[in-house]
């Protein structure tokens, strides 16, 4: 299942090292996260359901979804897209009688309804008590994640605090701009990544950008990737850690650990939150399926791993993401039997849908997945026409083989944190769901506390770039730092996004951005 | 908009089309079908002979086929895949497009020709393919077609 060759990446694997799945040796190469090997050797199955033990496989291999959560080295519910491989490392399924694969208890998801009709969990084993407490304690051994480990793990816990003029969160396209504008006019940046690498989900994006010379158009994703990372290697007065998890964000206090074993303590006088999105899914039967894939994750799988997610797709979804992953699904090899889209037009740009259109992938649109087929993994679905209001029109079912369904339907901002430093959130659809009230600068309602990218609205990496660059350089222009030369540049950049957003594709982001104004300005 | 509802330009969408006197000129003319607004303008920036006209960067690209010299220069850009180089010369019909799957191609192989549409057309010749690594793996490459195919043919894929 790996590829061997493609137009565009170069694979380069590292060493090979053989990890161990439920016992099973299993080849595996250096700088492989735990998951992609799995899947290559053909692993389907990654965990089961808490309660109905239904099969669960991998879904956004950017560690969100939690489906590949397994008992690495004896340490529970870990996220295995999230860990890279080692030689010697034990891996088991979690929750699971013998094994995910070939679950025993599976036969709840079989029976639940014939015995335990919908609603009767609420009468049935309440007493006598001894009987109610009796099949809780066995439920609660039938449900939920892992085990606890035995004994405590052998590592040798650090803590490290340090003072910084602005902390970013997040190394993607909006966080890697952000750093680069501060650290650009003087101030002292710490960069906070989760992975091991900077560029965020760019490091996928292997098509030529959109936008102008400025914004790098035309330049591939994963080169822009390369760009940024080269260009805030460039100020001394940078300090860059990788797979550091920020889990906590008070007052001013940004706190993670870094490589699982050091407690980080960021004391930070601007920070900025630039942690993404992740990947919404659908409703329809049997979405939970391995083979079921976020768009997302199949980009990664396919464009940074190298390794084939299956050999005929179906693409759920006509956006941008859509459009493109369907176009690298055929330069990797992979045959794409449809894209349906439930709106009675294409969403993302037509030179994308023309790309794929023209090397013979039907687009249906005003259709819809009514469910995936198959028992522990993909085997086909069924699609269908939409009416006007959005029922299925009866007998316009159609069969589509498929061994896999990537479901590009939008994203969700990862707002977390925002929460947590307890800036103002609003419900603004036309941004993708519950985002920050900001400036026009994109700083929050906490004073110093500012949002690039994603988060701060489903856009695309080249306005997360250019809103990484206002938010740095208002940060670093706050602090006393740049003088005229920033506020020049801060104009401008302001007045690039506005143009950037200008046209029809820009006016949902606008009208979105209208609604999340924060007052002060208003009064302004 | 019916296009969008598609995911390809029927005829009566299509730009205008450049004069017969044009075509079978010493020089090919790109022919750009990017009929939607959206933010993008790398073919207008990279142009030097002024021939690609766009007043904002969200303006579909207008192409001035008397100043357009066929360099080339806007086609490996493009990512959109959506300018096509064409050209007749003695009588033949001659398309350059924008390629990137493997088998690479050269000069000499026979490829399947595609519509818009996906619609098989055929078979055609390169005639000249610029290697992948000189336009970072996005190849340019020309064939050669029916003289009536070069407003037809969109995309080629090895045998």
């Amino acid at each position: 299942m790996r590829l061997e060759s493609h137009p565009i990446v170069d694979f380069k694997r590292g060493k090979e090292v053989t990890i161990y799945f439920n016992g099973k040796p299993v080849k595996a190469y250096e700088g492989e996260t735990v998951a992609a090997s799995l899947y290559a050797s053909g692993v389907r199955v990654f965990s089961r359901s808490f309660r109905f033990h239904r099969p669960r496989g991998f879904f956004c291999a950017i560690g969100k979804c939690s489906q590949c959560m397994m008992e690495v080295d004896g340490v529970p519910n870990i996220r295995t897209c999230k860990v890279y491989v080692r030689d010697g490392m034990q891996i088991r399924t979690q929750n699971a009688v013998p094994d995910a694969e070939n679950d025993y208890l599976a036969i709840i998801d079989k029976l639940i309804d014939t015995f335990f009709p919908h609603g009767s969990h609420y009468k049935k084993f309440n007493s006598p008590k001894f009987l109610r407490e009796f099949v809780t304690r066995q439920m609660r051994k039938m449900a939920g994640f892992g085990n606890v480990p035995r004994r405590a793990p052998d590592v040798n816990a650090e803590y490290e605090e340090i003072d910084a003029d602005v902390a970013v969160v997040g190394g993607g396209p909006g966080g890697l701009s952000a750093a680069i504008h501060s650290a650009k006019y003087g101030a002292k940046v710490v960069l906070l990544d989760e992975n091991n690498y900077l560029g965020g989900q760019l490091i996928k994006q292997t098509h030529r950008f959109f936008g102008s010379g400025r914004h790098r158009a035309g330049t591939r994703g994963i080169r822009i990737a390369e760009i940024l990372e080269e260009d805030l290697m460039k100020y001394g007065n940078v300090d860059v850690r990788k797979e550091t998890k920020v889990f906590g964000i008070y007052g001013m206090d940004v706190v993670g650990v870094q490589n699982d074993t050091k407690l980080l303590k960021v004391r930070a006088k601007r920070i900025v939150i630039a942690t993404g999105a992740y990947e919404r899914t659908l409703i329809f039967e049997n979405n939970d399926l391995p083979g079921v894939y976020g768009a997302g994750g199949v980009q990664t799988l396919m464009n940074v791993f190298g390794i084939k997610p299956g050999n005929r797709g179906l693409i759920v979804g006509s956006g941008n993401v859509g459009l493109i992953l369907t176009y690298q699904l055929l330069q990797a090899g992979i045959d794409v039997s449809a894209i349906v889209e439930a709106m009675p037009r294409i969403g993302g740009y037509f030179v994308h849908a023309a790309k794929v259109r023209r090397l013979g992938v039907p687009i249906y649109t005003r259709h819809t997945i009514l469910r995936a087929k198959g028992e522990k993994r993909v085997e086909g679905a069924v699609i269908a026409q939409l009416d006007e209001k959005w029922n299925v029109v009866k007998g316009s079912e159609k069969d589509i083989d498929c061994d896999f369904i990537c479901v590009a339907v939008g994203l969700s901002p990862a707002h977390e944190l925002l929460y947590h430093a307890g800036a103002d959130m609003k419900f603004v659809p036309e941004l993708g769901g519950m985002v920050p009230l900001r400036t026009r600068f994109n700083e929050t309602s906490v004073k110093g506390v500012y949002v690039a990218g994603d988060v701060a609205g489903i856009e695309e990496a080249t306005a997360a770039i250019m809103e990484g660059r206002i938010a740095g350089i208002h940060a670093a222009i706050s602090l006393g730092y740049g003088g005229d030369e920033a506020e020049e540049e801060l104009d401008e950049a302001v007045k690039d996004l506005e143009e950037f957003r200008a046209g029809p594709f820009g006016e949902r982001i606008v009208c979105g951005l209208e609604k999340c104004v924060l007052e002060s300005e208003v009064m302004l | 908009m019916r296009y969008l509802e598609r995911g390809y330009l029927e005829k009566d969408e299509l730009p205008p089309l450049p004069s017969e006197e044009r075509l079978t000129s010493k020089k090919p003319v790109v022919y750009i079908e990017c009929p939607q607004p959206i933010p993008c303008s790398p073919c207008y920036e990279s142009c030097r002979f002024d021939a690609i006209k766009m007043d904002n960067i969200n303006d579909p690209p207008e192409v001035d086929y008397e100043k357009c010299t066929g360099c080339m220069a806007c086609l490996r850009v493009c990512p959109g895949l959506a300018i096509f180089l064409v050209h007749v010369k003695n009588g033949k019909g001659y398309v350059t497009l924008q390629y990137e799957f493997l088998p690479w191609l050269e000069k000499g192989d026979r490829v399947k020709l595609f519509s818009r549409k996906g619609d098989e057309l055929g078979e055609g010749t390169i005639t000249w393919a610029l290697k992948p690594e000189r336009n970072d793996r996005t190849q340019l490459v020309t064939v050669e077609v029916d003289r009536e195919l070069i407003f037809e043919v969109r995309a080629v894929r090895k045998r």
